[in-house]
C-alpha cells in the first residue's frame, strides 16, 4: 500500500496508478496532453497564465498530505491521476450483484452504461472552467481570484481523472470519447456540452458563487453516488475527487456568505432595516438580499434539472447493475437491492402537485435529489443565522422543486417559489420577483470592478475570516504578471 | 366504436406533428405530445411513438401526395431539442398484447414503405435531418427516408439498441434496410446493432449509416441547401395545386357493420367472418378535366381510401374475424370506362397518385393476416383494377351458369393492362406473374385474352379462379370451405397463407415482411423478451431480463 500512496513523479504525469509501467495508457494520455494544454491556453487569458498563483497541488492521496501549497504558474500545474487508496475486500454495494467482490475490470455487460456515466461526469468538469474563464478580469480580490483558479485547475484535474478511466478501461472508444471531451465546449452552437446547466453563462461573481453552491453540489452528489460504484477504479477516483470538491463547496457557500455579510454591514452602517429598500441598499455598492434570493432561485432550479427525469430507467439500470449507488450507500440500512421498495416522489396529477409512491429503483434520481436538497439547505441555514445575528428581518429560502423547471414533470406547469401551481398570467406577472431581471443583472455587473490590491476587497463582498492555508489578510495570493 | 382505433385523421387533429410548406419543400416536424398516447399507461417521452403518432404520419405522407403535389422534397426533422426520435415507446410495447404489437409493427412498416416509395412513385424525396438522439424506431424512420443527414455535435448518434437493451429486433425494417438498402457491411452492421449507444459523427458516414455528416453550426444551412438542390434536380412535373382529401363517407353500425360510399362491410361474428362488398361506379367522368374536378370524389380514389380504411379497421379492431370475403357488385362497362380513362392518362399526376394508392391498398391486402377469399357472383364487376383483388386473395369461387331467381348479369371477369405489371406485389412481380410462376403458358394465355369477357368455365380453365361452381354446388361448397377454415388454428392459417402468398424473388420488402417480421414475432412470443422476467417486460424497472441461455 505504501508505494501506492506516494505520488509518482517519475513520468511527466503525477499519478499513483503505476502509469510508468502502463505504457498503453501512458501513450494515450501523452497523446491527449497537447490537446489539453491547447484547450487550457486558449481558455484562460494570457496574463493570468503568466501569473504566479498560490495553489495547492495533490502530492499524495492519503488524508494527511494530499494538499501542498505553493506558488505556481497555472500551465505548470501538475494535473495528475490520483485515486483514493484501494480498500481491501471491497464488495459491490448495491443492486443485483450486491455483496460480490467489486469489479477491478469493466464488466462487459455494463461497459456502455459505465462509459456513458464517465463521459457525462467528465463533460461537466471542463465545462465549468469554460463557463468561468473570464471571471478573473473582474475578481473582487486576489483571494477570490486564487480560489477561482484553484477550482479551475482542480476541475481540469477531474477531467484528467475521467480521461484516465476512459483510456485505461475503454479501449479505442474510450480514446475517442477523451478527444470529444476536449472538442465539446460550453455554450457552443457547434458542439455544446452535454448537460443544459453547463451551457449557461457565468457572467459575474455572484453567479460563480451560486454556481459552485448549487451546481458543483450536484457534481458532488453525482460523485458521491459514483464513489459507491461496484466498479472499483471509478469509486476510488471519485472518492479522491470528493476531497477536492469540498473546497469548491466552500468557495461557493463562503462567497455568498461574504456577499451577504457586506450587505448587512452596509445596511447597519447607515441604519437601513428594510431589506426591500433596494435602491438605497444598492446605492451603498452592495447587493440587496432579495436579489441574492433571486440568483439562488435561478441556479437552484437549473441545478435540480441536472438530476434528470423523476422516473428514470437509466438510473434504475445503473443502480441495479451496481455501477452507481445512492448517497452514502454503504451506510444505509436496507437490502441495497430495492426490488420491492417504493419511494415517494412529487408529481402533477389533474393540475395538482401530489405525492406518489413509485418503485424505488426508478426513483433513484429523486432520492439523490432529495439528499442534495438537504445538503444545500444546511448552507442556507447558516446564511440565515448570519442575517438574524445582524438583526435584519429576512430569510433566504430554497425554492420549491416545482419552481422554474425545464426537465421532468414540472416542466409543463408554472409554480411559484413555494410550489403552488399558478397560471401563465400569474407567472408572467410575478416572474420578475422570483428570477433576476436584466436590471438586476446589469446592477450586479456594474459592481464587477476588479480589485487587485493584496488585502483589499470590492465593496460588495467582505473579507474572509480566515485566509487560505491560514495566510494573513494582506497575503499576495496571486502575483499578477505585469505585461 | 368504443376503444377502437380510428385510422382517419386530418391536420386539424394532429397532436404530434407539424408541417410547413414552402414552395417545393415541406418541413415535417415530429413533436410528440407526451400525454397524447393512444392508450393509458405510458407517456410518449422523447419523441417516442405509438400507433396514434404513426397514424398521423401516414396521413401526412398521403396528403403530401394528393394535397401538396407541388412538394418535391420533404425534410423530416424533430420539433424538440436534443432528440430526433427515440423510437417506438417501450412501455407501450411492454404493455401491449401480442396482437397489438404485431399490428402496430405491420402498420408502421407499411407507413415506412409508403414514405420510402414516395420518391419513386410520386417524385417526393424524403430527407431525414437528424439533430439529437436518434434511436431504434427513430433511426428506422430515418432509414426509410431517401437521404439521411446527421449533425456532428460530438454527441448525436444513430443507434439500433433493441438487441442489447430490449432483447428484441429493430423490427420496422431496421435490420433489412441496413444491409439491403444502405448496404452496410455485415460485420459493421453486427457491431452497430449490438452497440447500445450507436455510432456518431464521421464514422456513421464511413459505415454508410447516413449519407452526410455536417458540423452542427452548418447543419441547418446544409439541410436547406440540400433540400433546394434536390428540389431543383427533381424531375417531378410542376403542379400548381392538389386536391383535398375530404372526410370519408363512413357510417359504423351497431353490429360492427360499416357502410362506405363504395364499400360495405358486413360482420358475421358467429362464423367469425366479414364480407366486404365493393360497389362499382354509378357514373364515370368523360374526360380528364372532369376527373380532376371530381377530386376526392372520383370513384377509384374513394374506393381506395374506403377499402384501405376498412382493411385497417378489421385488422386492428376485429381480431376474431378470421375470414374476409371480397365481393363486388356493379356495372362492368362503367368500371371499364373509368379504368380506361385512368390508363389513358396515367402520366397525369393525379391519376398517377390514385393508381399508386391502389397499388398500396392491394399490398395492404396481400399482407393482411386473415384468410381471404373472393366470391365472384352474378352482377359482379371484377375487371382489371378490381380483378387484382382476385389474385391477392387466397382462393376465389365463381358462379357458373344461371342461378334460379337470380336475374343479375351472369358472372364474368375481364383482364386489362392493370393486371400485367401496373400493380406489382412486394416481390416486384405482378400478381398474375406470381400466380403462374410455374407455367408461363398460363400467363401468355391470359395476356392474349385481355379485355375479353371471361365466364366461369373459361376463368377456371385459365387458372384465374380457384373453382367455378354452379347453383347446385355453390352454397354447399362455400359453407363447407368456411366451416373447415374456421376450425383450423388461426396461427397455422396466418403462417401458411403468408408463406403461400409470396412466391418468387425476395426483395427488401418481402424480407422485411417475411424474415424480419417473422423473426420479430417469434421473439415477441419468447420469454426472453416478453416473459415476466423478460427484457421487454422489465425495461424501465432497473432490472435486467433473465434469459434462458439455450440457443433455439
Ligand atoms: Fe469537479
Ligand atoms: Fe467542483
Amino acid at each position: 500500500m505504501e508505494d501506492h500512496v506516494k505520488v509518482n513523479y517519475d513520468t511527466r504525469i503525477p499519478n499513483n496508478v503505476g502509469l510508468s509501467s502502463d505504457r498503453k495508457v501512458l501513450r494515450a494520455l501523452e497523446k491527449w496532453h497537447p490537446g489539453f494544454i491547447d484547450w487550457w491556453n486558449q481558455l484562460i487569458p494570457p496574463r493570468y497564465q503568466q501569473s504566479m498563483v498560490y495553489l495547492r497541488t495533490a502530492v499524495s492521496a492519503d488524508s494527511k498530505g494530499w494538499a501542498k501549497f505553493d506558488y505556481v504558474k497555472m500551465p505548470d500545474y501538475r494535473w495528475g491521476v490520483l485515486l483514493a487508496p484501494r480498500q481491501e475486500d471491497r464488495t459491490i454495494p448495491c443492486g443485483e450483484h450486491y455483496g460480490a467482490p467489486a469489479w477491478q475490470e469493466v464488466p462487459g455487460e455494463y461497459r456502455n452504461m459505465l462509459k456513458r456515466l464517465i463521459v457525462i461526469q467528465g463533460d461537466t468538469e471542463p465545462a465549468s472552467v469554460e463557463q468561468q474563464h473570464l471571471l478573473a478580469l473582474s475578481a473582487p480580490s486576489l483571494y477570490d481570484m486564487r480560489n477561482l483558479f484553484q477550482v479551475n485547475v482542480e476541475e481540469s484535474r477531474h477531467l484528467w481523472a475521467m480521461v484516465y478511466l476512459l483510456f485505461k478501461y475503454f479501449g479505442r472508444d474510450g480514446r475517442e470519447e477523451g478527444e470529444d471531451l476536449l472538442r465539446r465546449s460550453s455554450g457552443s452552437e457547434e458542439t455544446p456540452r452535454l448537460l443544459g446547466a453547463f451551457n449557461e453563462k457565468t457572467p459575474d461573481w455572484l453567479s460563480f458563487f451560486m454556481f459552485t453552491f448549487c451546481t458543483d453540489r450536484d457534481g458532488k452528489m453525482q460523485l458521491e453516488s459514483l464513489a459507491q460504484s461496484g466498479f472499483d477504479p471509478l469509486s476510488r477516483t471519485c472518492r479522491f475527487m470528493l476531497t477536492e470538491e469540498a473546497h469548491h463547496m466552500f468557495v461557493g457557500e463562503n462567497g455568498v456568505t461574504r456577499t451577504i455579510q457586506a450587505t448587512l454591514e452596509a445596511m447597519n452602517r447607515v441604519n437601513i432595516d428594510d431589506p426591500y429598500d433596494i435602491d438605497e441598499i444598492r446605492s451603498l455598492g452592495v447587493i440587496d438580499l432579495p436579489t441574492i434570493q433571486k440568483k439562488l432561485n435561478l441556479h437552484f432550479s437549473l441545478s435540480l434539472d441536472l438530476f434528470g427525469q423523476e422516473l428514470s430507467t437509466n438510473a434504475a439500470n445503473a443502480f441495479n447493475a451496481g455501477i452507481k449507488g445512492r448517497y452514502m450507500e454503504s451506510k444505509l440500512e436496507d437490502d441495497h437491492k430495492l426490488v420491492d421498495d417504493t419511494y415517494t416522489v412529487k408529481t402533477v396529477k389533474n393540475g395538482k402537485i401530489v405525492a406518489e409512491e413509485v418503485p424505488a429503483l426508478t426513483a433513484i434520481n429523486m432520492r439523490l435529489r432529495d439528499d442534495y436538497i438537504r445538503d444545500a439547505a444546511r448552507g442556507v441555514k447558516r446564511w440565515n443565522t448570519l442575517i438574524r445575528r445582524n438583526g435584519v428581518q429576512f430569510e433566504i429560502k430554497l425554492p420549491n422543486e416545482a419552481f422554474h423547471r425545464q426537465i421532468g414533470v414540472f416542466k409543463s406547469v408554472h409554480a411559484d417559489v413555494d410550489g403552488d401551481l399558478i397560471g401563465k398570467e400569474e407567472w408572467d406577472r410575478n416572474v420578475s420577483k422570483w428570477l433576476p431581471t436584466s436590471g438586476d443583472n446589469d446592477f450586479i455587473q456594474s459592481l464587477m470592478e476588479p480589485c487587485y490590491e493584496p488585502g483589499r476587497f470590492a465593496s460588495w463582498i467582505a473579507p474572509p475570516r480566515v485566509g487560505i492555508n491560514n495566510m494573513p489578510g494582506e497575503f499576495d495570493y496571486v502575483k499578477l504578471h505585469m505585461a | 366504436m368504443n376503444n377502437s382505433v380510428d385510422f382517419q385523421t386530418d391536420p386539424s387533429n394532429y397532436r404530434h406533428w407539424r408541417v410547413d410548406y414552402n414552395g417545393a419543400i415541406a418541413n415535417v416536424y415530429m413533436d410528440v405530445d407526451d400525454n397524447g398516447g393512444l392508450f393509458d399507461g405510458y407517456d410518449l417521452k422523447l419523441n417516442s411513438y405509438d400507433l396514434g403518432v404513426d397514424i398521423e404520419l401516414a396521413d401526412i405522407v398521403e396528403r403530401m401526395r394528393f394535397e401538396h403535389p407541388q412538394i418535391k422534397v420533404v425534410v423530416l426533422q424533430s420539433g424538440k431539442d436534443r432528440v430526433f426520435c427515440a423510437g417506438a415507446n417501450i412501455r407501450m410495447l411492454g404493455g401491449a398484447s401480442h396482437s397489438h404489437k404485431v399490428n402496430f409493427c405491420k402498420f408502421t412498416n407499411e407507413t415506412r414503405n409508403a414514405l420510402e416509395s414516395a420518391e419513386a412513385d410520386s417524385g417526393q424525396k424524403y430527407i431525414a435531418a437528424i439533430k439529437g438522439a436518434c434511436a431504434g424506431g427513430g433511426y428506422e424512420l430515418a432509414l426509410a427516408c431517401n437521404y439521411i443527414m446527421l449533425t456532428d455535435d460530438r454527441n448525436t448518434s444513430v443507434s439500433l439498441p433493441e438487441v442489447p437493451l430490449l432483447a428484441v429486433l429493430p423490427g420496422t425494417g431496421g435490420l433489412t434496410r441496413l444491409t439491403d438498402k444502405r448496404k452496410v457491411r455485415r460485420d459493421l452492421a453486427d457491431v452497430f446493432c449490438s452497440t447500445e449507444e450507436g455510432v456518431k459523427g464521421k464514422r456513421a458516414e464511413q459505415w454508410r449509416l447516413v449519407d452526410e455528416v455536417i458540423t452542427n453550426s452548418r447543419f441547418d444551412q446544409a439541410v436547406l441547401e440540400r433540400a433546394g438542390e434536390f428540389a431543383a434536380a427533381s424531375d417531378k412535373s410542376d403542379v400548381s395545386e392538389g386536391i383535398v382529401l375530404t372526410k370519408l363517407d363512413r357510417t359504423f353500425e351497431n353490429d360492427g357493420n360499416i357502410r362506405y360510399s363504395t364499400v360495405d362491410v358486413e360482420v358475421d361474428r358467429a362464423s367469425r367472418k366479414a364480407t366486404i362488398t365493393i360497389r362499382g361506379p354509378d357514373s364515370t367522368p368523360t374526360n380528364i378535366e372532369s376527373f380532376i374536378d371530381e377530386g376526392a370524389n372520383t370513384y377509384l380514389l374513394r374506393l381506395a381510401r374506403e377499402l384501405d380504411d376498412a382493411i385497417l379497421h378489421l385488422r386492428l379492431n376485429e381480431l376474431e374475424l378470421g375470414l374476409l370475403i371480397f365481393k363486388s357488385q356493379g356495372d362492368h362497362e362503367k368500371l371499364v370506362a373509368h379504368e380506361n380513362l385512368l390508363l389513358q392518362n396515367a402520366d397525369h399526376w393525379l391519376v398517377n397518385e390514385v393508381l399508386q394508392l391502389w397499388k398500396r391498398v392491394l399490398k395492404r391486402i396481400d399482407i393482411t393476416s386473415r384468410s381471404m377469399i373472393a366470391t365472384i357472383e352474378h352482377g359482379s364487376c371484377f375487371s382489371g383494377i378490381l380483378a387484382e383483388i382476385l389474385f391477392a386473395v387466397d382462393r376465389s369461387y365463381m358462379m357458373k351458369d344461371e342461378f334460379e331467381d337470380d336475374d343479375r348479369r351472369i358472372a364474368h371477369i375481364s383482364l386489362t393492362d392493370a393486371n400485367f405489371g401496373m400493380f406489382p406485389m412486394a416481390n416486384g412481380l405482378s400478381r398474375l406473374q406470381t400466380r403462374f410462376l410455374g407455367d408461363q403458358n398460363f400467363l401468355q394465355a391470359a395476356t392474349a385474352l385481355k379485355a375479353e369477357r371471361l365466364e366461369a368455365d373459361d376463368a377456371e380453365k385459365l387458372g384465374l379462379v380457384t373453382m367455378a361452381l354452379d347453383e347446385l354446388d355453390w352454397d354447399d361448397e362455400l359453407r363447407i370451405f368456411m366451416e373447415e377454415r374456421a376450425s383450423f388454428s388461426p396461427d397455422a392459417m396466418t403462417a401458411m397463407e403468408a408463406n403461400l402468398r409470396f412466391a418468387g424473388p425476395e426483395t427488401m420488402e418481402t424480407r422485411i415482411f417475411g424474415r424480419l417480421t417473422a423473426w420479430q414475432n417469434w421473439i415477441f412470443n419468447r420469454p426472453n423478451a416478453v416473459g415476466h422476467k423478460g427484457a421487454l417486460q422489465r425495461y424501465g424497472s432497473g432490472m435486467r431480463g433473465k434469459f434462458d441461455m439455450e440457443r433455439v
